[in-house]
């Protein structure tokens, strides 16, 4: 019986419901982009690690701070965000049926306009006309249209969003009375956070930014938007964090042959995570004036509060294993772990995803404990902190997606070839994260800044220690760095592959069936109108004051900077 | 709505591991003072040098053993950009940006703040040990940002 849920073919000749092939190429359209987007992003981290360890000089046609900027952008918002409408879009159909035409239109609208505004901001990262970094902090003034392409980009987000929101609402209103699929219900969590995030960085760039650098007003309130940045820049962070924790609950207890704990604690944990990932944004601003250190501490509460979800969703997704690990003859304390399907990427991506997210957590909670923020801020502590959780717990688990979402969507199988790549591509990741965000947290301790370009600072003594570690060492991160850029151009093949090369036949959207429990899940979690109210308390609780004094309180405004990006 | 009693378990740990480290942060910062930087004074970023204190950036004896430093961060270095304590000495720090955001950070150290235009940052510091102190800027401020830096010489 081991692993009998798991083998291959079993997996291909179980076939359920499927995503409706029109629905299917408008995710495939997302999936291009993403990983086009996510090798260009992967090669600009291989020269920002071997740039910074002193081992190779750019071109002078080409900046450090401009590469850097196009592996966030690329990265951080690009690969994550059309790799997340992907997942998206398909498992909406998959779960909720085809969507309609009117709608699958309006889904292509939103391809269109996220797409046109990528290609803007893109072009002009390649002119150097943008070289502000993914957090583009005024007052440093990138080229007007960078921020109109920023703009576009969430438009068409919001298009895509509304999408979703339009599929799930329409089956709602077709089945009265029933509970919702867990994947619609955690897709509307997931575009709702994302909706009310985006909310502050349109204000940001549409009242502030955009007039500012078009020169229709002077000056910039620089407080005020960074402020507004970061109650976005939050947020964020969990807009790609949930669609990892959807595929954690819906699909992982498919893989592994089981079914998942709670529905009721599922939905729980992500009104949890809209409710408490927006106003929280001052932790990261600690260390800057102007914010008062009560309202300082107060969202830094609310930032811990958000930790509870994630504690839920690790005693959900680990009570499921050993369910189905005992429910397969596992015994002891922890013997049913040999039942899990370890050979299985499917599972083991994301599975190592998980783990990692257990240093990346804690590392989240050091860097949120207020005055002991001064440690780490701004050091590359920070820069191995999220390349743990978004650069291997979501990556990890997106990829893990890949693997059946992919194949699905492009009728092709998943071969034991693939699994083989898979397997190594993760083991890979793994450890080249293992040296390069390793000896990032360490060298950040010792007090290396983030994103500067290669320096010893007139060869101090202070600075030249990062060079001359064992382990904390630029060097270890670049070796990191390399073996990452080798797992990245792995699954760069892996798309290609299961796009293109992978022998014709079926794979399995895997989606588990319902909770035992699902039954009995109260019908106040599809209460959004209550869980909107109350996140819209909680902003307005956590932000009026202080942006009002920011507001009214402001010193003179900052003029444009656009000399000192090139 | 059913929690299972080892979840109950789990997130009564959790919750309770939250509140401690909340309460040890509280403490710390209200009743023993050990805030982050959070200085509220404001000036004309486009004109800092008009007004005290950054009329005359540098360093002033406030006492025998406390100075204040006055410093005007740009784009790509510190105004002034070295500085000489006696060891023993505290100094303050009162920071601002003539231009763009920056940061103040002395490595192994707990000074570690953001300067922003229009603001006035500040941190203290006492220097037990004597040696080169390396002052840099480690907020993304321009294509000159990894040239940014001043010292802090700490002598005998």
């Amino acid at each position: 019986m081991r692993n009998s849920a798991l083998k291959v073919e079993d997996y291909n000749s179980n076939i359920g419901t499927t995503v409706a092939p029109k629905d299917a190429k408008l995710s495939m359209a997302h999936i291009y982009i993403a990983f086009s987007a996510f090798l260009v992003g992967a090669i600009a981290g291989l020269l920002q690690g071997l740039v910074r360890g002193g081992m190779i000089e750019l071109p002078n046609w080409l900046g450090y701070y401009q590469i850097l900027t196009a592996h966030g952008v690329l990265l951080a918002l690009v690969f994550t965000t059309y790799f997340i409408f992907a997942f998206l879009f398909a498992g909406m159909s998959r779960t909720h049926g085809a969507f309609s035409d009117r709608l699958r239109k309006l889904g292509w609208t939103g391809f269109t306009v996220l797409t046109i505004g990528t290609l803007l901001a893109a072009i002009l990262i390649i002119l150097n006309e943008a070289s502000v970094l993914y957090t583009f902090y005024a007052p440093l003034t990138a080229h007007p249209l960078y921020y109109v392409g920023l703009t576009l980009f969430v438009v068409g987000s919001w298009i895509s969003g509304a999408t979703l929101l339009g599929h799930y609402f329409g089956w709602k209103k077709a089945h009265k009375g029933e509970r919702t699929p867990l994947f619609g219900y955690m897709t509307v969590a997931t575009i709702v956070l994302w909706i009310i995030a985006c909310l502050g960085v349109a204000v940001l760039v549409l009242l502030q930014m955009i007039p500012w650098a078009f020169g229709l007003t002077d000056e910039i309130n620089v407080l005020l938007s960074r402020t507004l940045f970061w109650y976005f820049g939050h947020p964020l962070v969990y807009f790609w964090l949930l669609p990892a924790y959807i595929a954690w609950y819906v699909s992982i207890p498919k893989i592994i042959g089981g079914k998942l704990f709670s529905d009721s604690l599922a939905r729980m944990a992500f009104v949890l995570f809209l409710l408490f990932s927006i106003p929280v944004g001052f932790h990261h601003q600690l260390m800057e004036s102007g914010i008062s250190e009560m309202w300082k501490f107060i969202q830094t509460v609310l930032t811990f509060v958000v930790i509870v979800p994630s504690l839920m969703t690790a005693f959900s997704i680990f009570g499921t294993f050993e369910q189905t690990g005992r429910a397969k003859g596992g015994t002891g304390i922890l013997y049913w772990l040999h039942k899990l399907p370890w050979k299985d990427v499917r599972f083991f991506a994301p599975f190592m995803g998980m783990i990692i997210f257990i240093p990346a957590g804690a590392g989240g909670i050091i860097n949120a404990s207020f005055q002991m923020n001064a440690v780490i801020h701004n050091t590359l502590w920070v820069v191995g902190h999220f390349h743990l959780t978004v650069g291997s717990t979501v990556l990890l688990t997106f990829f893990g997606i890949s693997y059946w979402l992919i194949p699905h969507l492009t009728g092709r199988k998943f071969t034991p070839f693939l699994n083989r790549l898979g397997m190594v591509q993760t083991w890979l990741w793994a450890i080249g994260m293992f040296f390069m965000s390793g000896a990032m947290h360490l060298i950040g301790l010792l007090g290396a800044p983030r994103r500067t370009a290669y320096t010893t600072y007139q060869n101090h003594p202070d600075a030249l220690v990062w060079f001359e570690g064992i382990f904390t060492n630029y060097v270890t991160i670049a070796i990191g760095g390399v073996i990452l850029f080798v797992a990245a151009v792995m699954m760069f093949y892996n798309f290609i592959y299961m796009t293109w090369l992978a022998p014709k036949g079926d794979t399995e959207f895997p989606i588990s069936e319902p909770a035992e429990d699902a039954s009995e899940t109260p019908k106040v979690f599809e209460n959004w109108k209550l869980w909107i109210g109350i996140a819209i308390v909680l902003i307005l609780f956590a932000y009026t004051i202080p942006i009002y004094d920011m507001i009214v309180n402001a010193p003179p405004g900052s003029p444009t900077f656009d000399f000192l990006i090139k | 709505m059913h929690l299972h009693r080892y979840e109950k378990i789990w997130l009564t740990f959790g919750i309770g591991s939250l509140v401690i480290f909340l309460t040890v942060l509280g403490v710390s910062a209200f009743a023993f003072g050990q805030q982050p930087p959070s200085h509220m004074a404001k000036v004309d970023p486009q004109n800092v040098r008009d007004a005290a204190p950054f009329d005359e950036p540098g360093l002033r004896q406030i006492n025998e053993t406390t100075y204040q430093a006055n410093i005007i961060a740009m784009a790509f270095t510190y105004q002034p950009n070295k500085i000489e304590v006696p060891v023993g000495s505290t100094v303050r720090f009162h920071v601002t940006s003539s231009d763009v955001v920056h940061s103040f950070t002395i490595p192994n150290t707990n000074v570690n703040f953001m300067v922003t235009p229009g603001h006035i940052n500040m941190a203290e510091h006492t220097f037990t040990e004597a040696g080169s102190y390396l002052v840099l800027c480690n907020e993304y401020c321009g294509t000159g940002h990894h040239y940014m830096q001043m010292t802090i010489e700490v002598v005998e």
